[in-house]
């Protein structure tokens, strides 16, 4: 319709905007893969590969922590994504479906938290977790997580149970169903794209933590990736080839989430909004 | 899980009329107009419990999580801001020997010591030109693309997957992908710039340049939110305000200022003011592209009070509690002025 009648040089210009962007948006995680097959000598020739190698892998995963990392970063955001996406579900199912003394306050609760700055909470979080000996452990790094991640997905996955017609329910609960039941065979079912969006947005925000993360785990076998990588640069000044291997595997796990999770995500994001 | 338990209590509590009782609940439940609970029921507090134990137990983690982990962290926070706390004086343990804490009450000492100084006011300036710098930049580039993208385009999914592909990565890879784009010597930038025949920049050496820096790579990578965002408002404006507007002879400037911009408008304000707390609070970029250097030029408050605690030696947690307290302090009265501009302009959310 309206774009039958866009002249050939706004055509042209489009089409010039969207490259840049995409060029942009594309160019620094691609050359860090590209850089990460070249030998040590060449990591910064301009040039694209000259000598295809692996080297940086074998070393990155052979020579170092980099595994226990990886295992580390691991339980800590699967912890986190599954316990978080749950209890996130739950709290805006409640906050969508019913009117209960303390909504309100919550409601506030949870978008005042997303202001928190980490610098007021970290030394005395700090604290208690070396009191409860959760220093060093995944559990400490979950629970932390937890908060950084929930309040945001509790507020979304309210957005997405509002737009679940209440007759659902109600016809649930005809047929005897309880209200935990109704929730979790009828609703959860149905707001799978809210669960992939929350999911991701948690795995994400878990995933590439890093004030945390440096704060709470020390010592090489304990660290999780974000902190791993750190020490790279210390101990590795100049070997910029490891890290490049080493940050193409992070973003690995993460890709493969995002590539689920993004066409619900642009889908989920812009929910009935879509016009054909 | 809970399928069980449900039924039993609002039976104890309920009393004789199970089906009445159910019913209404069921109606309670089933609208969300339903306005608040009364409280005048005879029962008072039982009568609450019975109706609403379930929404409670639904969000009885949440709350629990944030009250164990905000809530008396926050007060402690707080607490330790009016002491004189530090890595010498607080309890630890070393060895078998337990070391009480002897810090001691200063009151507002520690506000004082850090209002009289010029490095909060210096560190105070920097954050605030590297939030409106990050946020307005990153807006107007996410509105410019979302627009582009709204359009009907050769390749229009595969430009909108590209775009939010920064997003996908975790932040602190990105970063260090940055860091070598940005190296002095050999980063690809400066190659570029040499092969231009202009001279090569300091990227992260140059207190300006560092600043530069560090925004830039903030903006890569607030981007693609800001343009999934804008493209939800984008989407939800019917075409037809496009059509008439254009029947009645507007050019596309004047349907951009007239519909476009008071469409996105209620989105805009809330994306505007998340990603201002966002970029306020903004840990790795700069803790991991310059660790605040050179010198302290690019730390903002959030880093700076981390590097208190967790970088200077000794450890001064008192004054980092208490930057930390005042970054609260800000943004709340931010979040209020912001709030009560946009209530002004009829704005409610």
């Amino acid at each position: 319709m309206r774009t039958q009648k866009r002249g050939r040089a706004a055509s042209v210009g489009l089409h010039t905007g969207l490259l840049l962007g995409t060029v942009v948006a594309l160019f620094p995680p691609l050359w860090l893969l590209v850089t990460s097959f070249k030998p040590d000598s060449e990591a910064f020739s301009t040039a694209l590969v000259r000598e295809f190698t692996l080297s940086n892998y074998d070393h990155v995963l052979a020579d170092t922590h980099f595994l226990d990392w990886f295992g580390n970063s691991l339980i800590v955001v699967l912890g986190t994504t599954l316990i978080g996406v749950f209890i996130a579900s739950t709290t805006g199912y409640a906050l969508s479906r019913f009117r209960f003394p303390g909504m309100r306050p919550l409601m506030w609760v949870l978008l005042i938290t997303q202001m928190f700055p980490m610098a007021v909470l970290i030394v005395p979080l700090y604290n208690t977790m070396a009191r409860l000996g959760l220093l060093n452990q995944p559990v400490g790094l979950i629970v932390t997580y937890l908060t950084v991640a929930v309040p945001f997905c509790a507020w979304m996955m309210k957005g997405f149970f509002d737009t679940v017609p209440i007759s659902i329910d109600e016809s649930g609960r005809v047929d005897g169903l309880s209200p935990f039941g109704t929730f979790w065979r009828l609703i959860m079912p149905l707001a799978k794209p809210g669960l992939a969006v929350t999911g991701f947005y948690t795995f994400v925000t878990a995933w590439a933590e890093v004030a945390y993360a440096t704060a709470f785990m020390t010592g090489e076998e304990n660290l999780t990736l974000a902190g791993g990588l750190q020490t790279f640069v210390n101990r590795y000044g100049a070997d910029w080839g490891s890290m490049t291997a080493a940050a193409v595997i992070i973003a690995v796990p993460a890709a493969i989430v995002f590539g689920f999770a993004q066409r619900h995500l642009v889908s989920g994001m812009t929910a009935g909004a879509v016009k054909s | 899980m809970s399928v069980d338990t449900g039924q039993p209590v609002a039976e104890a509590v309920g009393g004789d009329d199970n089906s009445a009782r159910g019913r209404r609940r069921l109606a309670k439940q089933g609208d969300p107009r339903d306005g608040r609970p009364s409280r005048r029921s005879a029962r008072g507090l039982t009568t609450l419990f019975s109706r609403h134990w379930y929404a409670w137990a639904m969000i009885a983690p949440v709350v629990l999580v944030i009250a164990v982990i905000i809530g008396y962290p926050l007060g402690r926070g707080i607490f330790l801001s009016l002491t004189d706390a530090d890595e010498s004086n607080v309890s630890r343990t070393i060895g078998v020997n337990e070391i009480p804490a002897t810090y001691q009450f200063v009151g507002l000492e520690n506000y004082a010591d850090i209002l009289g100084d010029s490095v909060f006011w210096d560190r105070l300036g920097w954050t605030a030109l590297w939030t409106v710098g990050c946020v307005s930049v990153t807006f107007l580039i996410g509105l410019t693309l979302a627009n582009m993208l709204n359009r009907q385009v050769k390749g229009r999914s595969f430009y909108r997957i590209a775009m939010i592909v920064p997003w996908g990565i975790p932040a602190f890879v990105s970063v260090f992908a940055w860091k070598m784009l940005f190296n002095e010597k050999y980063g690809i930038l400066n190659k570029v710039l040499d092969g231009g025949g202009v001279e090569g920049v300091s990227w992260l050496s140059d207190p300006t340049w560092a600043k530069l820096a560090v925004i830039i790579v903030n903006v890569w990578l607030g981007v693609p939110f800001m343009i999934v965002a804008m493209l939800g408002a984008l989407q939800s404006i019917p075409d037809e305000l496009h059509e008439a507007a254009e029947m009645d002879g507007a050019n596309a400037w004047q349907r951009f200022v007239n519909i476009t911009l008071p469409g996105v408008r209620s989105v805009s304000s809330t994306v505007i003011l998340l990603s201002t707390i966002w970029t306020f609070n903004m840990f790795p970029v700069i803790y991991l592209l310059t660790r605040g250097g050179p010198g302290d030029s690019t730390e903002i408050l959030v880093t700076y009070a981390f590097r208190l605690s967790f970088v200077n030696s000794p450890r001064d947690f008192a004054t980092s509690a208490a930057w930390g307290v005042l970054i609260l302090l800000l943004l709340s009265l931010f979040t209020l002025i912001y709030r009560r501009a946009l209530r002004k302009q009829g704005e409610v959310w």
